[in-house]
């Protein structure tokens, strides 16, 4: 029962076949033995998810709910989850219980999700690799050596190794789609202000967004349609109605325009996946689509203006742990600013802490117009040449990583090869697109992701997009060894 | 650029994060490998190019100026550090 799609769960309950509560006991079984092999979950909600399970029992023998209702998923510990702790991976939030819940929280309990915990992440979803969380790496269920991918790496492996249906993310520079490539997931980062940040722990607020990570792009098209839509308590949320993604799901792709820019096909791409890329092009071909050749010149830049704006903004949302009013407090503090600055020490890694260095640094007086100034004149020139691309094509193809899972501790030495993980996904951040990742034939027999950028607000035609390569191979339905 | 260990100590200071001496030269070695990346951004020249701060270029909404939110004080001070009488305790500023 842990292998079905939603589609198929949904049936299922619907039918009388199975339970929610069984179907949540099962999956909390597979939590309880099959996880330490993962470390993907930091907090496992068992007995709220039985009670939620019971409820959902009810609405579906009183003939209600819909496609989620029963259904069990995890959220990725940066949704902020009332009685439950929320840690963002991190010793200053390690006994942090929020007094409210995320809007995304509250929207998926509303369609009826069941809540299993909450999952393992880089601290503050600053990471490639999930090696930064104060609750230890995950691992990839592919390979247990080597790293799931990141920030959302603890989502992304919870939902390949089948311990639950489908999981929540973030994505600030690829951290929804670099983690589900590596995994062999299918994710999906919509438009900025698609989905409200309210109640997810902050990073770079001009370019965090939530979305879906689940097995196929149907069953992401349920989870969205539930996290989507206007929220006053979200200033930068957008107020565009949502469509019926599932209902577009199935719409052909006849004449379907698909542009391939020369720039994520360079050098740095592994050969493997630039192989299996092709092979996914070639099948959507005889599907109906046309492919065109284009070009994406600003994006080489995509990385080092990334590493200015996100830092920026995060020293800045950082700033809030003082200490004071939540998280970790120093033991002892002489005065006020050692209460601050021996707080912020012992409660952030090293990671973040280097990235409040580098935004802190990029911020001062003196310095603002030489990198922060000069990066969001970059970002204009990026965002235009996805403007310029969308005049000619409907959907921008190419690979979502350059290369498949690396061992565990193989890049954690070297901040700037970690960061280049993330080249082709950040420009979707920077212009804020919605982007996806669905998985590609196995590369050297590990997954790796086929990246999907639409222009703004149409993540209905990247579901459809992607659900028709998914009823066309078989690519999505591998399950890793051990978790089957 | 190339950071030394007297901006990374400034940097820690303006960031308010304590460090070691043993730390100063390593955040000089990542910092600087960090700007090293960044500095590829000098590649393009944008004398005329418009800084952009938000993808869709939105307005920020306005509401009425009326109270919205109930006092909660109780509740958020339940996950604080220190509190006394509905106050945030610190080490003592004011001899």
């Amino acid at each position: 029962m842990h292998d079905a799609t939603i589609t198929g769960l949904s049936a299922a309950l619907r039918k009388g076949k199975i339970t929610s509560l069984e179907l949540t006991q099962h999956h909390l079984d597979r939590i309880q033995r099959l996880n330490p092999r993962l470390n993907s979950f930091i907090t496992v909600t068992a007995d709220a998810a039985l009670g939620a399970a019971r409820r959902a029992d009810e609405t579906v023998r009183r003939g209600e709910g819909g496609p989620l209702t029963g259904i069990p998923i995890a959220h990725k510990d940066i949704f902020c989850t009332l009685g439950a702790r929320t840690s963002c991976g991190s010793r200053m939030l390690d006994s942090f219980v929020a007094p409210y819940d995320a809007t995304v929280v509250e929207r998926l309990a509303r369609a009826g999700a069941v809540v299993l915990g909450k999952t393992n992440m880089d601290e503050f979803a600053m990471g490639s690799s999930n090696e930064t969380s104060f609750y230890g790496p995950v691992r990839n269920p592919w390979d247990p050596e080597t790293v799931p991918g990141g920030s959302s790496g603890g989502s992304a492996a919870a939902v390949a190794a089948r311990l639950a249906a489908a999981a929540t993310g973030t994505d600030t520079g690829g951290s929804i789609r670099q983690p589900a490539a590596l995994c062999g997931i299918t994710g999906l980062k919509p438009t900025y202000g698609r989905v409200s940040r309210w109640g997810m722990v902050a990073f770079a607020s001009s370019l965090d967004q939530a979305g879906p990570m689940a097995r196929t792009a149907a069953d992401a098209a349920y989870l969205l349609q539930a996290m989507a839509g206007f929220d006053p308590k979200d200033s930068t949320s957008a107020h565009e109605p949502v469509p019926d993604y599932t209902g577009g799901i199935e719409a052909n792709l006849q004449g379907l325009r698909v542009g391939l820019p020369k720039e994520y096909f360079g050098a740095g791409l592994d050969a493997g996946i630039a192989n299996a890329v092709e092979a996914a092009i070639k099948e959507y071909e005889r599907i109906g689509v046309t492919v065109h050749d284009i070009s994406l010149p600003n994006s080489p830049l995509s990385v080092p203006t990334y590493y200015v704006v996100a830092p920026a903004e995060a020293s800045s949302n950082l700033a809030r742990y003082d200490g004071v009013r939540y998280g970790y407090r120093c033991e002892a503090p002489r005065d006020l600013e050692d209460l601050y600055k021996r707080s912020r020490a012992e409660g952030f890694g090293a990671e973040v802490k280097r990235r409040i260095m580098v935004g802190t640094y990029v911020l001062s007086a003196g310095y603002y117009d030489a990198y922060y100034l000069k990066a969001q004149k970059l970002r204009q020139l990026i965002s235009d040449d996805f403007r310029r691309a969308f005049a000619q094509v409907d959907i921008i193809m190419g690979p979502t990583s350059p290369g498949t899972a690396f061992p565990l501790g193989a890049k954690l030495g070297d901040p700037v090869s970690m960061y280049l993980n993330d080249i082709y996904t950040i420009g979707a951040n920077l212009a804020g697109l919605p982007a996806m990742s669905i998985p590609l034939p196995r590369v050297g027999g590990k997954p790796a992701g086929l990246q999907l950028i639409g222009n703004y607000f149409q993540e209905g035609r990247l579901l459809n997009a992607a659900h028709k390569l998914q009823q066309v191979t078989d690519w999505h339905l591998a399950v890793p060894a051990g978790f089957a | 650029m190339s950071l030394d260990r007297a901006a990374v100590e400034k940097i820690a200071h303006l960031a308010r994060l304590a460090i070691s001496d043993e730390e100063k030269d390593r955040y000089a070695r990542e910092l600087s490998s960090i700007l090293a990346l960044v500095e590829q951004m000098n590649a393009v020249d944008t004398a005329d190019v418009p800084p952009m701060a938000h993808p869709l270029h939105m307005v920020q909404r306005l509401r009425p100026d009326t109270t919205t939110e109930a006092d909660q004080r109780s509740l958020f001070q339940e996950i604080a550090p220190a509190t006394e009488n509905g106050l945030y305790l610190v080490p003592r500023v004011v001899e």
